[in-house]
């Protein structure tokens, strides 16, 4: 035993090495950013910020940002307490459809809301579509938290004599705020780098006016000051996670004794329980999985049909978007796995802050991604621009958080002991790694693979941006007619983009559980 | 069982890598082979995808030769161009309005385009220095829904919808790539200070949306009275919705204001086109009678095609009864006092 431990604290310099590529490749475009929004001097930079503009961006970003977090908890709480606390009739049928809306993206989502009537562009119809599509990242923590809680509190509360509305205020909601003001900062972090819905939405959030600026000829630096501010506003939602996180570790000491926890009956309120989850189902899932099914049965007509919608023109994305998806999560995965290991099995100081350098990117918008690999291929390396490396390289940034989850939770559970015990056997370091510790963690690579796959299939902006010429994906071509009002020819797009993200989750949850879904919003 | 499953998982998470890896391997390689393949022509073009996917069709119908199409708003693609400098991949940019053409002649990234080829088209729609070709116009007209204005209170003037009355009456889309050669405009004809004022005007009455296809739809489904739009885009909404459900109609500004612009949509071939002999092929046959009468005829296009004899897609004025203000494309010269001003007023 002591043998094995000391042996695990001797530091291999190969893997050290390769965890250093994924942090390193992090801070690329956010040093890109920073380097390009300063190079222009301050007065440039004050210009540039200090405009009429940007207050009402910051006001509009801040406005959508409180009411989807509000809307989210609500949904969230509400429908997790249903679904685990309640005696509803079907509750694990439930618990699928509200974990669900995950895999429809929100661009998917907004082009089937805007489609049903175009009164919903601006304001009311982002709140709407972006507290539809996330609402399950404060559902999943939250139904977690609500499951694994101990009974015995509420039962002494009501024993004396508390009420049972006042029990759920005064007990339960305490006990959820780790889990409630996580998933809430997931979901304002979500709605910051969103970009594909509000531009279907028309409603102008800095991702939009980013790629406004893009568009009508700014330059690099003042495209990258407004890329700065939102990168800031970004960094302050992932730094409050971390804090709260750190806090919520403290708080949970003495969990006690697992017992089933209690459930309510619903007596006289359950049809109205019912109707409510119902209605909930309708907004987040039928209305937009209902328009694409209309929109795919209506024909176009060509004057706003950008894409000629053919079946060669449709195999072709969905194979590029497929290829590009299955590049994407080899790599992502490529790089965050000697991160993961070293963080896993060897903690300190240095792990610590090379593993959160890498979740960085979880506050790095695709569209700041993307600007700042443009400006650096073009400038440093000519032969990588317009090359699909470079479009995979940003995919890899993007998703190396998505990643590392899902590597890690694999990697603490496999047993150390297994290693240990080939270790003094006389097995090398890297082959325990190769013979023990990755057939065991096997289950969690599948999974940080699948999510990587379903992000970068569903990606919107980077793709854009950097897609090699006459590259066209499921996302790029539904983005090309949706922006135009081509609904119909939108749809086959639409309709095969959700499909493979449907498809890709429902089987991964199948193999391996749930875990799938939480690990996309656990940081 | 356990050692079996996880091998078995492991063998199918090594086939997934290394499948993954060939596929990505396949589409760099497909890059390469793009890139270095003869018979091809890079396109980098703001124009409406299904006009580029039209005339790249026919063209490869005729020549053989693959067309690669980069698309985008016209002044991202000038920039990517810029910014690319020698490396730029493109053949010739194709782009709805001059200004973006102007700014690459500027920078002398164009080549002249063939002497026969310029011949045919009036020579004030060309660049003077032969470096860019002018091959459709479009006209820049007020949209408005009638139930939300009467047609007698419509302004006359682009510079009246900077006035009070106009509050809350106007929808602009000022990061459309349209909306600057207005301003450029302005700024020739009535001065910098003058463009000022209007665009302080401009930013306290109007409803902002992303592009023309927002403005057209906003103003026809009565979200906003009025909206700055080129005719293009009413025409286009007009035939995808139906007559029946258009509630808006075009005003066109009074004789030779500003507002009744008329911008060139043209063409240029890069100093450093890899395909400049395909690249000369294309752009001569942009300005053929045969692509020129295509554009005229479908209702997917609905600008109008400059070659003298070819008519106008017949839901358009013609084009010799619109009276513009007396600005070619040559004083409109580049965008970038536009963009500016723009910026400093506050709407981008």
């Amino acid at each position: 035993m002591r043998l094995g431990s000391s042996r695990r604290r001797v530091l291999p310099w190969g893997l050290l090495g390769a965890s250093l590529i994924a942090p390193a490749l992090v801070l690329l475009p956010l040093g890109e950013t920073i380097w390009q929004a300063f190079h222009g001097g301050a007065a440039a930079l004050e210009a540039v910020l200090f405009r009429p503009l940007v207050a009402h961006l910051l006001a509009n970003t801040t406005g959508l940002i409180e009411t989807t977090m509000a809307a989210s908890a609500i949904l969230g709480v509400g429908s997790a307490w249903l679904i685990e606390r309640t005696d509803l009739p079907g509750r694990r049928g439930w618990a699928v459809l509200a974990a669900s809306p995950l895999a429809v993206p929100p661009f998917v989502t907004s082009y089937a809301w805007i489609s049903l009537s175009p009164r919903l562009e601006g304001f009311a119809g982002a709140a709407l579509v972006v507290s539809a599509a996330y609402y399950p990242l404060v559902y999943l923590p939250v139904a977690a938290a609500l499951r694994g809680m101990d009974p015995a509190l509420e039962e002494s509360a009501q024993t004396l004599g508390v009420s049972r509305f006042g029990c759920f205020w005064r007990v339960v909601v305490p006990q959820l705020r780790p889990a409630l003001t996580g998933g809430i900062l997931l979901v304002a972090l979500n709605t910051l780098t969103e970009f594909g819905a509000f531009s279907l939405l028309r409603f102008r959030t800095f991702t939009t006016e980013i790629y406004a600026a893009y568009r009508t000829g700014f330059t690099g630096a003042e495209t990258a000051a407004l890329a700065l501010v939102l990168m800031l506003l970004c960094l302050g939602c992932l730094g409050a996670d971390f804090i709260i996180r750190g806090r919520a570790r403290h708080a949970r000491f003495g969990g006690g004794v697992k017992r089933t926890p209690l459930r309510y009956e619903l007596g006289p309120w359950r049809p109205y329980a019912i109707m409510a989850l119902g209605l909930l189902n309708i907004i987040t899932l039928g209305v937009p999985l209902g328009m694409l099914l209309y929109w795919l049965t209506q024909h176009g007509a060509a004057a706003v049909t950008p894409a000629e919608v053919s079946p060669q023109r449709i195999i072709g994305a969905t194979l590029n978007s497929v290829g590009l998806g299955l590049a994407s999560a080899a790599v992502t995965l490529m790089l965050a796995l000697p991160l993961a290991l070293y963080a896993a099995r060897h903690r300190g100081w240095l792990a610590d802050s090379l593993e959160r350098t890498g979740f960085l990117a979880q506050g790095m918008p695709g569209i700041v991604v993307a600007l700042a690999l443009v400006s650096l291929a073009i400038g440093v390396a000519p032969a990588f621009y317009q090359s699909t490396a470079l479009l995979i390289l940003a995919y890899a940034i993007l998703f190396v958080p998505l990643a590392l989850v899902g590597i890690r939770s694999a990697l603490v559970q496999a047993d150390t002991r297994l290693e240990d015990a080939a270790r003094s056997l006389g097995t090398g370091f890297f082959a325990t790694i190769r013979r023990i510790t990755l057939p065991l963690a096997a289950p969690g690579l599948g999974a940080a693979a699948a999510l990587v796959f379903i992000a970068t299939v569903t990606e919107l902006t980077s793709t854009l941006l950097l897609a090699p010429l006459g590259t066209r994906t499921l996302a790029t071509e539904l983005w090309a007619d949706g922006s135009t009002l081509a609904f119909a020819a939108a749809a086959p797009f639409a309709a095969i983009m959700t499909f493979i993200s449907i498809i890709a989750t429902w089987l991964f949850v199948q193999r391996f559980g749930g875990a799938v879904l939480l690990a996309r919003q656990e940081p | 069982m356990t050692m079996v499953r996880a091998d078995k998982s492991r063998f199918m998470l090594f086939r997934s890598i290394s499948m993954a890896c060939v596929c990505g391997l396949t589409i760099g390689a497909a890059d390469a082979a793009r890139a270095a393949q003869p018979g091809k022509l890079t396109l980098y073009t703001a124009q409406h995808e299904q006009v580029v996917d039209m005339l790249t069709a026919q063209f490869t119908k005729e020549t053989g030769i693959k067309v690669l199409v980069h698309q985008g708003e016209g002044p991202e693609i000038a920039s990517q161009i810029l910014a690319e400098g020698g490396h730029s991949p493109a053949d010739v940019f194709l782009t709805e309005n001059s200004p973006e053409l102007v700014l690459l002649s500027e920078h002398r990234l164009l080549a002249p385009v063939a002497g026969a080829t310029l011949a045919l088209m009036p020579a004030r729609d060309n660049a003077p220095d032969g470096t860019w070709i002018g091959l459709l116009a479009r006209e820049n007209v007020l949209t408005y829904n009638s139930a939300k204005i009467a047609p007698s209170a419509l302004p006359a003037s682009l510079l009246d919808l900077a006035q009070p009355a106009f509050a809350g009456q106007i929808a602009i889309a000022p990061s459309d790539a349209d909306f600057l050669p207005l301003v450029s405009a302005m700024i020739k004809l009535k001065g910098t200070q003058a463009t000022r004022s209007w665009l302080a005007g401009l930013k306290k009455n109007a409803v902002i949306y992303d592009d023309d296809e927002a403005v057209v739809a906003a103003v026809n489904r009565g979200s906003v009275a009025t909206g700055i739009i080129n005719s293009y885009y009413w025409m286009r909404l007009a035939t995808e919705l139906g007559a029946a459900n258009m509630h808006s109609a075009i005003h066109h500004f009074a004789p030779r204001d500003v507002g009744a612009l008329v911008n060139i949509s043209g063409s240029g071939i890069l100093k450093t086109a890899p395909h400049a002999a395909n690249a000369q092929r294309f752009v001569a046959f942009l300005a053929s009678r045969e692509a020129q009468t295509m554009l005229g005829k479908s209702d997917v296009d609905f600008e109008y095609p400059l070659r003298a004899g070819v008519s106008a897609n017949p839901q358009l004025t013609p084009l010799d009864q619109l009276s513009p203000p007396d600005i070619g494309p040559a004083d409109l010269g580049d965008d970038r006092a536009a963009a500016a001003l723009i910026r400093d007023a506050g709407l981008v």
